[in-house]
Order: C-alpha cells, then structure tokens, then sequence
C-alpha cells in the first residue's frame, strides 16, 4: 500500500494533492502560519504548486511539548549531554579542562586538548561508543552514562526476544566491565581510585560474565552465581 | 564538421578549465566534447565516495593525476555517525594502483584510512606527491612510516584534524637522507614526540618547505633552531608555545621570528605563554591567517596579538578574546574576511567569557569584506541578526551556535525567525547557513523564499511542522546537501519532494520524525534492529538520504539498512 502511493507520487511530480498534507487543526498559530503561506504564495511561482498544503499535525503533541519548555524553560545543567550538541569536535571540547589544570601533563592520545575519549564497546552491541572519562567524576556516574548509552540496544535485544524484565547492565553480573590499561592489560572496572582509572584506561569494554573469567577472583565469582 | 577544431586544440582549451562544474558543463555539449574531455580530465572530486564506485570513475576517466573524495557526512565530525559505518578508502586506492600508476595527488576528507592503504599508496604510486587527510581516521604512524619512507617524490604531508593511532614519534625518521623534496608538513594532529635532530635535518635538506606546523610536543625551545633552518617559511604552526625559566628562549625566539619574512600564516599555539606571544610582532605585519583556537590566553595579550596583524584576512579564535577584543577589529584588521570564534566551555551553565551577540554585530559593522563567519555564543537577538545581515549582505557563510537549543531572542523573548530571516534576505550570495536558537516554521518559510544561493543548511532542534522541512526543500534551488538533528520534521515532506532529493548531494536526519521515504539511496542507522522489526508509528535514529550512481553498498555494517528494495522511488 505504502508503495502504491509513492507511485503514484512518481507519475505526477507535481500532484501534490495525493499528499495531502493538512494544516489549520486548533491552535491559532497553525492558522496564522497557514493565511500568511497562502497570502504569501500568491506572488511567487515556485510556492503556485505547492500551495494548498495542509499539514497533518499527528505530532500535535510534540509541538505542544516544546512550547510547553519554551514558556518554562529550565537551564539545563552543566555537561547534560544531547550526543552532538553543540557542535563542537572532540579535539576542541576541553579547552577548559586544559586551562583549569594549568601545567598538569596531559597524557591524551592526539595531543589535542584535555580530553579523555575512549573507545567503549559491549558484547553483542553493533557499534561502538564513545566517552569522555573527564565528563565524570565517579565510577557510578560512568556506569549511569554507559547505561543509558546502551540500553537502547537492550531494548531492542528484548523486542526481539520478548524479554520481559529489563537487563540492569551494569549491576548485574550479566555484563562485567572491563577496560584496557595503558600496559595493554584488561582490567576489571573499578579497582583502581578513579583518577587512576581515567589515566590509564585506554578502552572500555562491557563483557559478557563468561567471557570475563580468567580475569579476576571476583569476576569468576560473578560467573559461578550466574550458572 | 568541416569547421570544427583539431581535438588537440580542445584539449589544449580545456586545459585551462579549472573548475569541475566547467569541466562537467564542456563534457555535456556533444559526444565528441564528452570524449575528449575524458580523457584529458586530470582532476577528480568525488564528493560522496558513495555515489559512485571506482570502477565507474576509472571508466569514464582514464588519465587522472589527482584525486579528492569525501566520505562521511557533516555530522560524523560530532560523534553522531556511528563507528563502522563505512567510507573505507582501501578500494579506491587498490582500484587505483590498477589503473592510474601515475597518480600524484590524493586528498581525502571523512574517510577511514588504514595503514595498508597507506602503504599500498606509498609503495605503488612511484610519482606520488601530495597526501591530505582531513578529519580522517583508522590509522597509525607505521602508516606515515610507509609514506615517508617510500614516497621519493612526496612534497605535502597534511594532516588536518586526523585521530590517528600514535605508536611513536619515529615515523618521521624514516625520511631518507636524500629526500629533500618536501614542501608542505603539517603533523600538527599527532601526540607523539619526534626526533628534533631528524626535525631539524629534514627541514634543513628541503629548501623548497613553505608550510610546516608542528605538533604540540615539539617545545618551544626547538622553535629557534627550526626557523633559522627554514626562514622561506610561509605557513608556521608552533607546539607548545611555553617554557620555563629559559631567558634566551624569547630573544632567540625574536631573531627567528624576525628572519622569516615570508610568513603569512600562524597556527598551534598550544599551552601559551602570554609573555612569549610579543616575540612572534615582527613576523606579524604580513600575516593574513592567524589559528589561535588553541590558544588558551586571556584578552589583553591575545587582542594585543592580534592587532598586530593589519593584513589579516582570516581569525580562528577562542571566545575569550570577548567582546571587547572583536571591538578591536574593525580598527586594526580592516581586511578581516573570515572569523571564527569557538567555545573555551561549551559545557559550562553559566557563560565563562564576556562574549555576546555584540562582538558580533561590531565585526560586522566595521569590516566590510567579512564574508564568512563561525560564531559560538550564548546569547542573540533578531536586533542583532537584522543588524548583522544589513551590514554584511556580501556574507556567504553564516554559521551560528547559540549554544543553549532553543534559545529565544533574549530580549523580547520571541523566535529568532525573523533575524535569520533577514540574513537570508540581505545576503543573497550566501552559500551556506548553520542556524539554532528558538526557530519555529517560519523560519523556514523566509529561508524557502530567499536563499536561493544556499548550498548547505544545518538545522538543530527547529521548526514545528513538516511545513519547515517542505519550505526548504521546495524553494531552496540551490540546496545540495541539508542536515538535521533534532527536528520534529516526518516523511510528509520527504515525499512531497522526492524529485528534489535527486538534485541534491546528501540529506541527513537524526532524531526526527522519520518512518519510511523514498529515494533513490536510503540508509537507515539504527541499533535496534531493521525499520520494519518495530512498530509503523516508531521513528527511525538515523536517515542519510544520498544520490548514487553506485547501487546499494556492499560493504554496510550491521546496523545500517538500504530502504532501496521495492520501497524505492525510481525517477526517469
């Protein structure tokens, strides 16, 4: 069905009308916006065909949600992170952090800035993540961040399974943090203080409980209670 | 015809085309033109290493020297394209070795680049001379060792802004005795310290290096010894620029700087000193770029840098030289024509620096060529944007970041539809626009109705309606590449415009309201399995809609799906 429309789309570029796309639902300024299109388009060409282009407002909701946040709108806090926001390349992200620790040496990979990214992959995800370890100042906040960045990926693992509880990553022995030290060595997560840890990690890695034995007493120890 | 010229003469006309779109203009008069130009065509840009293959290319154009291709798209320069998502070089190259031995050039933007390509290239191409990596990934300095070991001929080795695996510094040691044909290096993305004595000899042994920008690693104290080695020096790019305790650093420093009178450009300026930039005054009166956004010095000694540059045609900058320094402008570098001013804290809640929409609005007042403009700030207003654009209608680039999404005019606390809008009525040669703040669709009608001109558009958390993205698309005539994240914009427009996504180079959304689209090359990223495992209603993460001559890719990871089976929209 969906295919049948485009075709038709195809045969008539310009028949705009089988898409049909609505405007003008409550909310007066969807009106307004909708009288100053069409009082618009009255001297432009280009807008002759396009004219009579009523948008559907099936995201009415989302709309109203962001007017919602414009009239209160909160500061966000500090280093809230939208992936992307701003725009900013790694290398530039922690001018501050330079400038804060003076002539403390810093030992980043690319030389480039104060920056701390590592690579984080987890067993049976299909991409690779990245964080900056300077962004956090605990292992708990690490893991809070690592667990939301994954557990879209959880979520999915569930649709396709019909899982009905939710896999709590990194709490659960399911899943072992490990991470890959500066002698090239794989460590478990959260021996080391964590300014340590942020120094000489290298990449992240969240294991599955099996593949982490042979690393540590309390891993095997999590493996055991597992099966 | 009787009357037509001798192929070699059109040969020798074409010759002096120089840019693509000529070239693809004369090669579309007639068959005869098409072929002639075919093969005399000795320059390839590639603007989407996916919309054709290398096969094709190869093909049709059969004497290449020189090479440029793109890879990822725009937003892979802020972690939103995930790892492995492909624009792999390694089969332009081994197609390449085949075919083109007398290759000379590759320039290269976005790609993944592994250490084999790299010494495939450096090993097969025996006139090469002339890499450029610029934000590219995947390989290490054994990768350089292979270039500079191999490539007898090399004269630039740039890379720009690359994440390459820092094994060790000596990479550069590998540069043979007798190798002094290096005109250009820039190293300056590389961690790793290098050997100064190997340093200082190569730059010693090529007479002809005009560009060399150092990596932070290379300490100031080096500085002296290098541009007393290389005072033909156009383009410098310094390491770290601190010291301590060294009282003759500064006036070494002062004599080296003062015997290259050549230098035009300046660049790295890691770690400042404030109390070394004075040395660098004599080099400064016929600087025209100067890259000071690592540069993490306050405003008297930075502005005091600055304007000692009065030929200065291009600034990168922190925004800590605020307000008051971009006041300085207009009166010292009257010639400015391109700015841009980065975040020192763009995670901060509160503003670190004094620096505001008015720094802004005084540059644009005062200095008449500005054309092109990067700003980061916290702070705007329609006033200012209005002010901005009647002031500068000869701007072509306009990128703003306001840094908190959706922040409205902070006077009047409306969108600032009406302030971009004027930008796009007043400057009507612009070429590309990135906006933010509070946008709702109209925005986007006055962007429709005025930037015919515009080429690239970014878009970020604006607009209401699929209104915004149809007003776009159907009135920018122009439009080659579009990008959005965060918009609440769905298929109705995608499908409204279908035929327009066949002009255009590439369309990316994230985190918008997409479900299905036609085109002619869909790819959809999403981690949590194919589209269709998930309800109708649910939008994809990640859409990258791009034109291709190439068919679907072969060489897709797992979490990126074509939508180029039956769904597809094929347009005669």
């Amino acid at each position: 069905m969906e295919v049948g429309v485009m075709k038709m789309v195809n045969k008539e570029k310009l028949g705009l009308k089988e898409t049909e796309l609505r405007l003008g639902l409550p909310g007066t300024d969807e009106e307004i916006m909708a009288k100053n299109l069409i009082m618009n388009s009255n001297g432009k060409r280009g807008y002759k065909e396009t004219v009579d282009l009523k948008l559907n407002f099936s995201d009415m909701d989302r709309t109203d949600d962001r007017k919602e946040k414009n009239l209160h709108k909160e500061k966000t806090p500090a280093k809230a992170q939208v992936v992307g926001w701003p725009p900013v390349r790694s290398f530039r992200k922690n001018i501050m952090e330079v400038q804060k620790n003076g002539s403390e040496e810093t030992t980043d990979k690319t030389g480039m800035g104060g920056a701390a990214f590592v690579k984080v992959s987890m067993d049976g995800a299909p991409y690779l993540r990245k964080v900056d370890l300077k962004m956090y100042t605990t292992y708990q906040e690490l893991f809070d961040a690592l667990g939301k960045m994954f557990s879209s990926f959880t979520i999915g693992m569930m649709d396709f399974m019909n899982e009905s509880k939710l896999i709590d990553l990194l709490n659960d022995s399911d899943y072992v943090p490990t991470y890959e030290d500066k002698d090239g060595d794989w460590m478990l997560v959260g021996d080391v203080p964590w300014k340590m840890f942020v120094e000489s990690c290298k990449r992240l890695r969240i294991m599955k409980g099996t593949e982490a034995i042979g690393l540590a007493p309390r891993a095997m120890e999590k493996c055991k209670n597992r099966s | 015809m009787a009357y037509s010229f001798p192929e070699e003469v059109l040969e020798y006309v074409f010759a002096f085309l120089s840019s693509h779109k000529d070239r693809n203009a004369v090669s579309l008069v007639c068959k005869s033109w098409y072929e002639i130009e075919r093969w005399c065509r000795r320059r390839i840009f590639i603007g989407n290493c996916y919309a054709v293959s290398p096969q094709i290319v190869i093909r049709r154009f059969p004497e290449v020297r020189a090479v440029k291709i793109k890879g990822k798209p725009h937003f892979a320069d802020f972690n939103l394209v995930p790892e492995g998502w492909g624009a792999y070089v390694y089969p332009w190259i081994s197609a390449m070795v085949r075919s083109y031995p007398w290759l000379e050039e590759i320039k290269l933007k976005r790609m993944v680049v592994t250490d084999e390509s790299l010494e495939l290239l450096s090993k097969s191409f025996k006139n090469f001379k002339v890499l450029v990596l610029s934000s590219c990934e995947g390989f290490t300095t054994d990768g350089l060792a292979s270039i500079a070991a191999n490539c007898r001929n090399l004269r630039e080795l740039d890379l720009r802004e690359c994440e390459v695996e820092d094994l060790s510094g000596h990479w550069l040691s590998h540069f043979p005795d007798n190798f002094t044909s290096l005109v250009s290096l820039n190293m300056s993305c590389l961690g790793s310290e290098v050997s100064f004595s190997a340093l200082e000899r190569l730059v010693s042994r090529c007479p002809n290096l005009r560009t060399l920008r150092l990596n932070r690693a290379v300490p100031v104290e080096k500085l002296p010894n290098l541009l007393r080695r290389a005072p033909q020096l156009v383009e410098f790019g310094t390491g770290a620029y601190s010291a301590e305790n060294q009282t003759d650093i500064f006036s070494n420093l002062v004599e080296a700087f003062s015997g290259c009178k050549h230098l035009k450009s300046l660049s790295g300026f890691w770690d400042v000193d404030p109390a070394y930039l004075p040395a660098m005054y004599y080099a400064c009166t016929g600087i025209t770029s100067l890259n000071l956004s690592n540069a993490t010095v306050q405003s008297p000694d930075l502005v005091e840098l600055i304007i000692q540059c009065p030929n200065l045609k291009c600034l990168w900058v922190l925004d800590y030289i605020e307000d008051a320094g971009l006041k300085a402008l207009p009166s010292y570098c009257k010639d400015l024509q391109e700015l841009r001013v980065f975040p020192s804290d763009p995670y901060g809640a509160e503003p670190n620096v004094s620096l505001t929409e008015q720094g802004l609005v005084t540059v644009s007042a005062g200095c008449p060529k500005l054309q092109s403009v990067l700003y980061f700030c916290r702070q705007m207003s329609n006033a200012a944007l209005i002010t901005i654009a009647r002031n500068r209608p000869n701007l072509i680039r306009f990128r703003l970041c306001i840094i908190d999404p959706q922040a409205p005019d902070y006077l009047t606390l409306e969108p600032l539809d009406t302030g971009f809008g004027a930008i796009v009525e007043h400057c009507k040669e612009l070429l590309r626009l990135s906006m933010s703040g509070l946008l709702t669709d109209r925005v986007f009608e006055y962007i429709g109705t005025h930037a015919k001109k515009l080429e690239m558009l970014s878009i970020a958390f604006a607009g209401d309606s699929d209104l915004g993205l149809h007003n776009v698309l159907s009135g920018c005539e122009s439009l080659r590449k579009l990008e959005i994240m965060d918009c609440p914009f769905g298929d109705k427009a995608l499908l409204a415009n279908a035929a327009k996504l066949e002009t255009m180079r590439s369309l990316w959304m994230s985190s918008c309201s997409v479900r299905r689209c036609p085109s002619s090359n869909v790819e959809v990223m999403d981690e949590r399995g194919h589209p269709d495992s998930r309800p109708e209603t649910c939008p994809v993460e990640k859409l990258y809609i791009y034109r291709t001559v190439a068919g679907p890719r072969v060489d897709k990871p797992n979490f990126v799906w074509t939508m180029d089976e039956d769904a597809v929209l094929r347009l005669s």
